[in-house]
This record gives C-alpha cells, structure tokens and sequence, in this order.
C-alpha cells in the first residue's frame, strides 16, 4: 500500500506539469529493487527500535531528524532510521515488534550499516534527493492535537523542504490531492517563492483540492479563512464549531463501521485543509480536541440520530459556555477593574475587549478609550468603529505615538489568542510591545482571555513558532511611488510579515478569565485544574 | 439587630480577654458564638445571618483579616454534605466543623513561627515594621533558639505601634532600637533582612500591611536585601488590587473614620498594598510559597 501511494504521488506532481513549488529539490530516482530494500530495512529498524523505546520517543526522533538542514549527507542515517512505515501498519506492528528476539538486532545493524555506508558512497553529491525517497510517511494526525507527544507541528516549519514534503504526502494519504487550479489564482497572488526558499508564505504554497472527500462547508470555511474575511479567534473557532455541525448532519455511517470511530477518521482530512489554508489557533485546537473526545464517547449502541443530536448539543453548549457565557463572566469581573475617570488603551481588535467596554459603557461608567493600531491589517478600524457606534469617546493612534500618548492612560485592556503553559501570552503582533511600554510607565496591563484558550505550549521567544502572513501587504504606494515594488528581485532583501507574537508574564499585571482574576503565573494551575474537571 | 449589638459585645470582649490574640481568631470565634446562639429555621435562612454578622464585624473592626476570616470560615463549615433532614443535625455538623476550624488556626501563628526562625541567622539584623504578633512570635522562637540578633522596628505612624513593638521586645530581652519611618533608607545597608506581618495577603500574592510597608519593600528591592512576609493561611484574601489606588476603601481606613467622615480624600490611609514583585519569600502555615505559589493556595481553598 505504500508503494502504490507512492507511485501515485510521483504520477500526480508529474502529471500537473506545472510548478510544483514543493518539487524546489531534484528527487533521485532509486530503482524498484532499492526501494523496496530501503523500505523492508525502515521496518526492521522500526521493529528494533520499539523494542527499546515506545513511540513517542521515535516521533521525537523523527521531528528532530527532520529539523537539520537536509542538505548534510552526514544526515542521512539519522533520517533512515527515523523514517517511518505509515501509521496504520505501525500501529499493528509494535505488538509483533515486543516479541523480536535480541539476537537479530546486532545482525540487522551491522547489515543496514553496511547498507548504508554503500548508499552514502552512491549519493556523494545528491543533496535532499536522497533524503526524498526515503522520505517519511506522515503521520495520521496533526500533532498539536495528540495531548502526549507535546512539540509542535512540522508543517509549521516552512522554509524547511522535507517537512513540506511530508505533508504533501500526509495529505495524499488522506486522499486529499495535491491539484493547482487556476480558478484559485486569486490565493496565489501573495508570495511567490525564492529559489533558495528565503521567504515562504505557507498557506499559499498549493492548495489543496479535494475531489470527493472535503465536505462544502469545510471547504468554503478554509476559503474565508484564508482570505481573512472571518477573522479573529473566537470569529474562527464559532464558525469552525458551526462548520461541523453541518459536517455531522450531513453525515451518514457506513455500513460496518461504527460512528464513533468513523466520524473521527472523517474529520482528520477536514482538519487537515484548514490548516493548510490557514493554520490553527490555539483556541481552535482545545475545540477540535472537545468535539473528538465527545465523539468517541457516544455509546455504541446509540442510534446515528441520536448520536448526531447528542453532537450537536454538545457544540451548541460548548460554544455557550466557553465563549458566549464566558464572555459574560470576564465582563462582570473587568467592569470591577474601570472606575469612572479612567482612561483605557485598547489594541488592535478583540471581541472581547470591545464586548467589555460596551458593557461598562451601558453600566454607566465614565471613561475614555485610546485605540492603538498598526500596519498592515489596521485592525483598531473595526474596534472604533465599534466603539464609536456605541457613543464611547475614543482617541485613534499609531503605534508609533504609543510613548507620547501612555502617561495619559490609566489602564492597558489586551486581548489574547492564547495563553501558553509558562504565562507568556500569544497575542496579535505589537501587543508585546505594548505591554512593555505601560511597563516602563507603570501602567497596570490586564489580558482578558476565556479558558478555552489555554494551551500546553510551551514558548519564549515569537521566533520559534510564528505564522507568516502576505509580504506584500507591506508594501506600500505613496505619491505614485512603490518603492518596494521589485522586492522579489533583491536576493538580500525578505520581507517578513509576522502576525503573532509572544508577552512575557513579568509584562502582565492581571489575567481575567471566566475562573476569576488569576495571574499570569498561574495558568499552568488552572489547566490543571481544568484537566481534573475532565 | 439584637443579635448583632450581642455579637458586636462578645467579640470586643474576647480582644480585651486576650490582647495576644488575632482580630481574625477573635472574629471567628464570635461567629461560632452566633452560629451556636441562632435560630433561624432553614439553613439558607442560616447562611444568610452568618453573611450579615461578617458585615457587622466588618463595620466593628474594618481590618482585611476579619473579612477574610469571617469568609473563610463560611466557606469552611458549608463546605460538607449536609444533607440530614434535621435542622438541628446539620447545624451540629456546622459546629463541629467551625471548631475544627478555629482550633486549626488558633495554631497556625506557632507553625508559621517554627517555619521562619530557622531563616534568622545567628548574628542577624533584622528590620520591622510597626507591630505584628506574628513577627513577635517569630523573634521569640528564633531568641529561644539562642540565636544573638538585632531588630530595629519603625516607629510606624500615626498610632507609633512600633514603641509597643519595641517594648514587647525588651522584654524578651531583646536588643532593639526604635527609628523614624523616613529612616528606613538610611538604615536599609545596615541590615540583613526584613521581616514583617501582613494583615491580608491578596490574589496576586502581594500584600496589605500597615502603610509604610511598601516603602519598605522598594528600598529592600533597591539594597537586594530578602524581604520576608510572614502571615497566617486565613488572611488569604480574593482581592486583586493593580495599585494602590484600587484597594477598596473599606480596608483603607477605621471602621470609625468610615462612619463618621464623609470626604474620604482627606483622611490619610492606614494601610498600602505591596506587589509581589518586592517579597522574597511568604511564610504560611502552609508552608513557605514564593509570590506566585499564593495564588494555586488560593484556588485550593476557595474553589
């Protein structure tokens, strides 16, 4: 099954004929025999390895062999031994694995050793080639969703060529087809790449069409994502939630099998499409995760009409009780926070922030809003507009005033994407920025966040983990003139796009959150606690 | 009405019995007086008169401790399965509980002093300020421990309850020297560590003390010097002040001034709040907890 998958991937990327942007490396082509070796060598070491260490390790291994820059032949071996067999015969696998004997692993070693230092000879010169045929299987799930192999997602690594082509095989494997339409042209007018892959814009590297598997639904909901026309975490999430249901109604078991299982299995390849038009949120992570698990608690012997009710409240409940109620919640314990005569600065736009200050405004409170914005998404529009509408006194600055105008203000509302296990706080970018300002002028700083948004992430720095928007959003054309115009033809030159970014929890005076005012330090309690509730 | 005049009597008469003793314990121990004393039928009927006696504790003694206590203890005796059909049970049950309560606090001042003495090396100077019976306690096992040690207490305006302080010290022979509270910069290089009480310790882990305090604490963070907090587990209090500014008025000032003064903005304030980022370290009967450790101690007890 293997092989044919990979037969079928090579025919497509030749058949389309067209830039495969994934194809930037020469692949080598190994002849039959070769690769069926190499595969039977990948399984016995699987074999060997699983009797040393469970799983989780091995993907670990497998996520650090790909991190190197795949250009060292030196780090081949490392890559031959981490490869793994797909999923499901793995999954199989580990319990014949337990009973090998420990004789034949010095055996085998010794043999794939001798393997191995023949094919290094052979490939002197081929760069990732090598690396290509041999390359891994995908695994079945995106990993931020598996709760014990914590580390992030490879795909997110996107400059980096043997993660994308895993994907692209990850996502063959779900039937999902890799197929350049031009009707769809209009996603791909942002970020060409460069040749020696500098700068790479991820969702628009190709898009993914499916032929008969991806619901329409999901498909217009990856659309609007990645256009940006729905935007904002609890925007995205509300509707990803809205997008299911309709997945689940429309939904019908196949004989023999059960809708427990099956449902699963049928939403991984929607997962899948979505992230690749526009990765997932943190917010959107813990949801797919609740709608799973809620999925394979439905008893076996429940009718489909029932199953599918039960579904739906669960989502109907979910989105009320972690984002409408929630949200209600957070606004009772800010209103304490405004007193009358304060002056607030707000950032960009957070459904949250603005919901809480036209409450406080209806509460008859007296205060007055300094909105702060940023180029290039100017998102602060949307929160005065909003404001203005409700009758709220607003001032509108640039991030660039942001030190003339904070001695004026009296309190800093931030709004989050989320909330990492170590305190720091994922935010649209400037917000860290913010946040060190009122530091330095010691204006109390207060991120308002629902629970739903916590996640075990660890991260410290925004570099590690980012997600890239369109650089060429930032260009922009004054008196006639575009200045940046030919960026592209530059080799020195990369324009970076960056649209999240990480606070520090020494930055942030107060966390409000639908559990009452915790603070920053104290996530990690409150996931604790969240998880012995489950 | 009646009840709240008897329960207003019978706590100020425990705080003159035993002057030792904390305005919290007196507090508690008055509650569990009126809990015994009380009649009403249902036990929503009781919770509600439990909530109006607090508040008129609070109104009697306007400190943050008695809040908190008087909170705490509520959330402590409901906090069982009171399912009996019989009034009469389920208050036992309540009584007993409260004395569980009241007997588990009345020893945490004796935990928290054996948890801190041993930080107190020998040779120390130590800094205070104003008067607490917890630091007392501290200082007492630590010089019954034989340690040799200096304390310099602040004079503490505007009720000088740092000369009381520096009397009880004497007498637990002691070497003390009583010095202005704008002397604490001067004598900041002089000494090694500051220890002092606290009368509520607030959500973030900071806390509200009698004013002085935080500066205090801004000078200690300013020389390096550990600054040291030692209070009991029933101060813990679910309040989140951001400044100074935002500790409700109710704790800021007497409960007289409260009654009597309508323009709270010329009254000075008795206490102030000190950050978190200032204290070194917090010694509960607990155990000791850094700043941040305050808050999951504080989840586990009210939720």
């Amino acid at each position: 099954m293997a092989d044919s998958v990979g037969r079928q991937s090579d025919s497509i990327n030749h058949a389309t004929g067209k830039i495969n942007r994934l194809e930037l490396f020469k692949r080598k082509e190994l002849t039959k025999e070769e690769k069926q070796r190499l595969r039977k060598e990948k399984k016995q070491h699987k074999k060997n390895k699983k009797d040393d260490r469970g799983p989780p390790e091995k993907e670990k291994e497998k996520e650090k062999a790909s991190v190197p820059a795949p250009s060292k032949p030196a780090t081949q071996s490392p890559a031959h031994k981490a490869a793994p067999v797909p999923v499901n015969a793995s999954a199989s696998e580990s319990p014949v694995a337990a009973e090998k004997p420990a004789k034949s692993k010095a055996e085998l070693r010794a043999e794939r050793r001798a393997r191995q230092d023949s094919e290094r000879a052979s490939k002197q010169g081929k760069k990732e080639g090598g690396q290509q045929s041999t390359s891994s299987k995908p695994k079945a799930t995106p990993n931020e969703l598996q709760p014990v192999v914590k580390r992030l997602p490879d795909h997110v690594q996107v400059d980096d060529p043997v993660a994308l082509k895993k994907l692209a095989k990850k996502l063959e494997r779900q039937q999902v087809r890799q197929i350049n339409i031009v009707m769809l042209c209009l996603l791909s007018d942002c970020c060409p790449l460069t040749d020696d892959g500098f700068i790479q814009v991820f969702s628009e590297i190709t898009l993914h069409i499916p032929v008969t598997v991806i619901h329409p639904s999901i498909v217009r909901l990856g659309l609007q994502y990645s256009q940006g026309i729905i935007a904002g975490s609890n925007a995205r999430s509300v509707a990803l939630l809205h997008a299911f249901k309709q997945v689940i109604q429309d939904y019908s078991t196949p004989p023999n099998e059960e809708l427990s299982r099956d449902l699963v299995n049928k939403l991984s390849p929607y997962i899948s499409f979505l992230s690749q038009c526009r990765p997932l949120s943190a917010s959107m992570g813990n949801a797919i995760k609740y709608i799973k698990k809620e999925i394979s608690n439905i008893p076996s012997q429940c009718k489909e009409e029932e199953a599918k009710r039960i579904l739906q409240e669960c989502i109907d409940s979910y989105i009320n009780e972690k984002i409408i109620l929630a949200s209600e919640a957070i606004s009772k314990y800010a209103i304490e926070k405004i007193s009358d005569g304060d002056v607030i600065l707000v950032y960009g736009c957070s459904s949250l922030v603005n919901h809480i200050l036209c409450e406080a405004f209806e509460k008859q409170r007296k205060f007055r809003v300094i909105v702060v914005d940023s180029r290039p998404r100017l998102e602060g529009r949307e929160a005065l507009r909003r404001l203005v509408k409700k009758g709220i006194r607003c001032t509108y600055v640039l991030i660039s005033a942001l030190s003339y105008i904070l001695p004026e203000v009296s309190k800093v509302f931030l709004g989050a994407h989320a909330l990492l296990a170590n305190g720091y706080v994922m935010s649209r970018v400037g917000t860290s920025q913010i946040a060190l300002v009122a530091k330095a002028y010691n204006v109390p700083v207060l991120v308002c966040c629902e629970t739903y948004k916590f996640c075990e992430r660890v991260q410290t720095d925004s570099f590690v983990s980012n997600e890239l928007d369109d650089p060429d959003d930032l260009i922009v054309t004054r008196n006639g003139k575009t200045h940046l115009e030919n960026w592209q033809t530059f080799k020195s030159l990369g324009l970076l796009n960056l649209v999240y970014d990480v606070t520090p929890p020494d930055f942030v005076d107060l966390v409000i959150t639908d559990l009452g005012m915790i603070p920053c330090t104290s996530v990690p309690v409150v996931l604790r606690v969240k998880n012995v509730d489950q | 009405l009646e009840d709240g005049r008897k329960l207003v009597e019978y706590f100020r008469a425990q705080i003159r019995g035993d002057p030792d003793v904390a305005s919290a314990v007196a507090a508690i121990r008055s509650l569990l007086e009126f809990l015994r004393r009380d009649q009403s039928e249902t036990i929503l009927g009781l919770r509600e008169n439990m909530t109006q006696a607090i508040r008129r504790l609070e109104e009697t003694d306007s400190s943050v401790a008695v809040s908190s206590g008087g909170e705490l203890f509520l959330r402590f005796i409901s906090l069982t399965s009171l399912e009996h059909p019989d009034l009469s049970q389920c208050k036992n049950v309540m009584i007993e509980r409260g004395e569980l309560f009241l007997k588990k606090i009345s020893l945490s001042r004796g935990k928290v002093g054996k948890l801190c003495h041993t930080f107190i090396k020998d040779g120390a100077k130590i800094l205070t300020h104003s008067s607490s019976r917890v630091v007392l306690k501290v200082l007492e096992n630590a010089a019954a421990d034989n340690k040799r040690f200096t304390v310099y207490v602040t004079e503490s305006q505007p009720d000088s309850a740092g000369k009381r302080m520096a009397q009880k010290l004497r007498k637990l022979n002691i070497p003390v020297m009583v010095v202005l509270d704008a002397a604490v910069g001067y004598i900041m290089e002089k000494v090694d560590l500051v220890i002092v009480g606290a009368e509520g310790v607030v959500e973030s882990g900071g806390v509200i003390n009698k004013i002085g305090t935080y500066q205090m604490a801004v000078c200690s963070k300013a020389h390096n010097k550990p600054f040291y907090v030692v209070a009991e587990s029933f101060k813990f209090v679910r309040l989140y002040p951001l400044n100074q500014q935002d500790v409700p008025d109710r704790f800021k000032y007497t409960a007289d001034i409260l009654k009597t003064v309508k323009d709270l903005n010329q009254e000075h304030p008795m206490i102030d709040y000190t950050p978190p980022s200032l204290i070194t370290l917090l010694f509960t009967d607990l155990g000791v907890l850094t700043p941040s450790a305050v808050s999951d101690e504080l989840i586990k007890l009210y939720l």
